[in-house]
């Protein structure tokens, strides 16, 4: 433990006296300077000085511009000293002065001397000290001695020219890059650090270049003799080259056998990287992946700390993406929930949490119930998410993993704690019916004794819409009643409304409900008071058990389909008048203008779709922005809006990309178009669509766009029907047709006539995918069997040849586009058959749930098993049509 | 969907390596005393820009390791996004930090080098006291280190031979050097303190 070092009793009341520093003062220091222009300087005297300057800028004082300039001036005298010692802070207290260019004109050639002395020592620190102060002028003059130093058989000298280098680089690449020659040799350096800050200096030289660093890379693995760090570098620039080269390499991955070579390196930091450089490799088969978790599984019962916690996190890692290839680790993880650092606690809790199975949980929750009274909140929050994705995957457990939440949720905690609690409890219950009564006592319970305002309402919020629908509503009433009575304005506003959607649901509950608001129109508050007589008076029935009709549940359960802001000007703009506001005259359009200024600043918009295809409710924006354009009406209810498709390259004249969305009988193209060149205009912008590869569409309307002006999208439509019920797919051709305008960069306007032109864009395609929605199942097997066998259509099929199982299962996943459940798209280590279920919901909003089943023979031929349940004959067949036309 | 959606903190945390770290980069070395206060400190990352910022983090990495025991084997923890390694040996505090993606078992090696070039250098006698009064090596070891985050050498032998040279005979080439000299002029250092 940390214990201050004292050793006698008397010595501690003295403490002050440690410090050689005690009562320093800036101004005193400053005076002191004054010795550096002695006629007969003293070097030890100038040392202690100089050393009381540092610890001053060390302890965070500053220097004025003048005093700064003062200390400079003064420090240049010291140069006349011969004394190594002294020289050495005087390198120090430059760098730490940074000097301005006028200034550093005066040192320049008392360091340029140093830099051709006889003494290493000087050379090497003068070299580091002149290109830290140099521009980009005098690098010029200095740059024959520092090709050089950096070919100088000194180590210490080639190193401190070469890390220069890699500073400079950034401010002056063209004068670097010519150093290429040298540097190069300097790779071949028999010094270990010299070839590690060498082989640093010409990848940054290179980097653009990928041929160069894949030449690079390919010369040094064959080669020996390395310093560990230089080693690790080679495994970045070869997991560099493998990465760039993912697209156009087949069959076996370059430098693999490089990096698996270096797992038997002696040093555990090459190891190291070598393992997380195969962990991350995009498309990581099992047997690539098998040697490097086999080292990174050594690593944990390392007697240091530091190895531990750095194989666990890249296990962590490993596991998002293949849990399958972490069980082996399990048994080593286990042991390390013990472990005294808490940080490695938690990642390997976290990575057991992600690669247990079903049967270990109950385990694993009893290790972690003791794990959790000792570790930070942060810590706490990682494990609570961690929780909440396994119940999501194993919902038959759901009873062990609620409990253990709420257990949680009684215990001490801060807010954010509390909140991934609740949030997680809120999210299983949405998702799995069984745990929805006991999650909302648990949450009632919470209520009772919650210090944080935001939560409660939340519950209570969230208690109002899901506690009606339960077996015995009444017994929620209590809870929320008790809120009225306990707690501050703003939670018993929020408990008078929850008690009014129990009113407004439960009939044979109204009579009471209303007793108990009657009691809240005395309420201290004014918001409680409005919203009890409000909802006094809507309810309806006077405290009888009637029907609550429609239009109260609206106003109580419905979403206001209003952007808040644009009420908010409106009623701003309302003049008091006889007339009374008028909520439907409130524009329902969604401005994307405070959209598009959420967008990182300084970063170019490229597709100008972003703003529209931004966060979450993109369906909502969509659905939005298309109930505004009024031919679009007719079509019904939009079922699907695709992610945006780019239909050109980056960096060119337009960027336009393109959003697919899906009706009934209809397919509208939305492109969002964006005009790059500030010189021009566009007028009348519409995108012409060849339909020759479509036969089954038909274009209905075309929507241009009025005028595109520079840096400003636009939308421009085009539907198509096409008959109701088919999955239509085909290939559609696309021009981009304007009118275009020069418009003078000076005054901004733009010339009267236009020029007639048009823009090539890319293909696009509309494929069977496109007419399913992912949406997952937590429990596969209870909806399989509940969807019942109506309806099912089984067939098998032959794959043909594949690389492994794992490429089959994602071609089929992504060919119909559905929801992987339960874990299921990841394949087992060489594994010679998988079962992967898929759920989703087609065109129409049908329900389909998938179950695929896969076996792999010798020769790699992949044969498969289809059997689709959904609640629609003619979808069930569909599938099998899309996968056997695919 | 659900699932993709819920990721964890932690997940997070250790995604996604940025391409342009193509070499190991150190954010800051710092020594502190055993109450938090600063005995020397050098950062080469522009995540701090301000001492306030600086002191900030320094106070709660403080209070956020204080209490675990970094005294036979180097500690290690994830703080702020960064990686952070410490060893404690008396009443001083060794810490070096790096980025979430950087290797730690390199920054392992820095620290190691540093935390054992100054015990060289302080001839075991390694406590804030002698730290205090042997502050000029011990920013000349920093300066040795580490140059604006690009490691210069990390073999505690070598970076006390550099800091040692100070009072060598000047023709002496730095290859020859042992580091049965290096300790010899580190000793004669002791011997004339700071502010005598």
């Amino acid at each position: 433990m940390a214990q201050p070092l004292v050793k006698k009793d008397d010595d501690h009341d003295d403490e002050a006296d440690y410090s050689p520093f005690l009562g320093i003062e800036k101004g005193a220091v400053l005076q002191e300077v004054r010795v550096f222009n002695d006629p007969q300087l003293d070097p030890r005297r100038c040392s202690q000085v100089i050393t009381k300057l540092l610890y001053l800028l060390n302890q965070g004082d500053s220097f004025s511009k003048n005093e700064a300039t003062e200390v400079f001036f003064s420090v240049t005298k010291l140069f006349q000293s011969k004394d190594l010692g002294l020289r050495r802070m005087v390198y120090l207290i430059i760098k730490e002065l940074s000097p301005s260019s006028d200034e550093v004109i005066i040192v320049t050639s008392s360091l340029m001397k140093d830099m051709n002395s006889k003494t290493d020592m000087y050379r090497a620190n003068a070299i580091r000290v002149l290109c830290r102060i140099t521009d980009g002028t005098l690098l010029t003059q200095i740059e024959r001695y520092l090709k050089q130093a950096i070919v100088d058989k000194n180590p210490v000298v080639a190193s401190a020219a070469l890390v220069s280098g890699i500073h400079l680089l950034q401010t002056n690449p063209e004068i670097v890059k010519r150093w290429s020659n040298e540097v190069q040799e300097a790779v071949q350096s028999r010094a270990a650090l010299v070839q590690f800050h060498a082989l640093a200096l010409l990848q940054q030289i290179r980097q653009n270049d990928r041929l160069a660093v894949s030449k690079l890379v390919t010369s040094l693995t064959k080669g020996t003799a390395r310093s560990p760090l230089a080693q690790c570098l080679l495994i970045r620039y070869a997991s560099q080259v493998i990465r760039e080269s993912a697209n156009t390499q087949t069959g076996d991955r370059p430098f693999y056998d490089f990096l698996e070579s270096c797992l038997r390196h002696k040093a555990e930091m090459v190891v190291f990287e070598a393992a997380r450089a195969i962990t991350e490799l995009s498309g990581v088969t099992n047997r690539e992946l098998t040697p490097a978790i086999t080292a990174l599984q050594l690593f944990l019962s390392s007697s240091k700390p530091v190895l531990r916690f750095a194989a666990v996190r890249a296990l962590n890692k490993v596991a998002m993406t293949h849990p399958m290839a972490v069980t082996n680790c399990n048994i080593d993880m286990e042991s390390l929930i013990s472990d005294q650092n808490r940080s490695i606690a938690t990642l390997a809790i976290t990575t057991l949490l992600k690669t247990g199975n079903e049967s270990s949980v109950d385990r694993l929750m009893k290790q972690i119930t003791n794990f959790m009274s000792d570790i930070a909140d942060e810590f706490k929050i990682v494990v609570v998410e961690a929780i909440r994705s396994l119940c999501l995957k194993f919902p038959l457990k759901y009873r062990s993993l609620m409990n253990f939440l709420s257990n949680i949720l009684r215990e001490e905690g801060g807010f954010d704690y509390k909140k991934a609690i609740v949030d997680s409890i809120v999210i299983l219950i949405r998702d799995i019916p069984e745990a929805k009564e006991s999650g909302l006592l648990q949450l009632c319970e919470f209520i009772e004794d919650c210090e944080f305002t935001y939560l409660s309402t939340q519950i209570l919020h969230f208690l109002g819409n899901e506690g009606p629908k339960t077996t015995d509503p009444s017994k929620y009433i209590r809870y929320i009643y008790n809120r009225v009575h306990l707690e501050n304005a703003t939670v018993r506003a929020a408990a008078v409304s929850t008690l009014a959607k129990f009113g407004a649901m439960v009939d044979a509950l109204k009579p009471q409900i209303f007793v108990l608001l009657r009691r809240c129109v005395l309420d201290s508050d004014d918001e409680v008071r409005d919203r009890t007589t409000l909802y006094l008076n809507t309810l309806g029935g006077d405290g009888e058990v009637v029907e609550t009709d429609k239009e109260t549940k609206t106003l109580l359960f419905g979403a206001l389909d209003i952007p808040l802001v644009n009420l908010e000007t409106s009623l701003k703009n309302y003049e008091p008048s006889e007339e009374p506001f008028d909520i439907d005259s409130v524009s329902k359009e969604v401005k994307s203008q405070p959209l598009a200024e959420k967008k990182a600043p300084g970063k170019k918009p490229t597709g100008l779709g972003a703003p529209l295809a931004g966060p979450p409710s993109t369906v909502d924006a969509y659905e939005r922005l298309l109930s505004t354009i009024p031919e679009f009406l007719d079509f019904g209810k939009l079922f699907k809006s695709s992610a945006p498709v780019e239909l050109t390259e980056a960096e060119t004249e337009y960027a336009v990309n393109v959003v697919k969305h899906i009706f009934d009988r209809h397919v509208v193209f939305q492109y969002n178009c964006t005009n790059t060149i500030p010189e021009q205009l566009l007028e009348n912008v519409s995108v012409i669509v060849d339909l020759s590869e479509a036969d089954d569409f038909a274009e209905v309307l075309s929507k241009p766009v009025r005028s595109l002006p520079y840096d400003t999208p636009g939308q421009t439509f085009v539907a198509f029907e096409k008959p109701e019920g088919i999955t239509a797919v085909g290939k559609f051709s696309n021009t981009l047709r304007f009118i275009v305008k020069e418009v003078d960069p000076t005054t901004g306007e733009a010339e009267e006539d236009g020029v007639e032109d048009e823009y090539q864009l890319e293909d696009l395609e509309v494929v069977a995918a496109d007419y399913m929605m992912k949406v997952g199942v937590s429990n596969f097997r209870n909806a399989w069997e509940s969807m019942g066998d109506d309806f099912e259509h089984v067939d098998e099929y032959g794959l043909g040849p594949r690389e492994n199982l794992a490429e089959a299962v994602s071609a089929v996943i992504n060919l119909l586009g559905m929801q992987p459940c339960e874990g299921t798209e990841v394949v087992a280590t060489n594994s010679r058959s998988h079962t992967c279920l898929l759920s989703g919901v087609f065109l129409g909003n049908v329900r389909v749930l998938v179950r695929l089943q896969f076996g792999i023979d010798g020769s790699r031929d992949v044969a498969m098993k289809l059997a689709v349940r959904s609640e629609d004959e003619a979808v069930s067949d569909t599938i099998h049509e899309i996968v056997s036309s695919g | 969907m659900e699932l993709e959606a819920l990721n964890d903190r932690f997940d997070l945390l250790v995604t996604k390596r940025s391409v342009e770290d193509s070499f190991p980069v150190v954010k800051n070395i710092l020594l502190l005393d055993s109450e938090g206060k600063r005995v020397a400190v050098k950062y080469y990352s522009d995540d701090w820009p301000t001492n306030n910022a600086k002191l900030a983090f320094e106070k709660s990495l403080f209070a956020k390791t204080m209490k675990s025991n970094a005294r036979t084997e180097a500690e290690i923890t994830m703080f702020d996004s960064n990686i952070v390694l410490y060893k404690f040996v008396q009443d001083l505090h060794f810490y070096v930090t790096g980025g979430e993606d950087e290797n730690e078992l390199i920054l392992a090696a820095v620290l190691q080098g540093f935390f054992d070039s100054i015990s060289l250098l302080l001839r075991s006698n390694v406590d804030k006291r002698e730290a205090l009064e042997n502050l000029d090596l011990i920013f000349l070891c920093l300066d040795e280190i580490v140059e604006r985050g690009m490691i210069l050498e990390t073999d505690a032998n070598v970076i006390a031979g550099k800091v040692a040279v100070n009072s060598m005979d000047p023709s002496a080439p730095l290859s020859e050097q042992t580091i049965g000299q290096a300790l010899a002029t580190a000793r004669e250092h002791l011997t004339r303190t700071l502010f005598q």
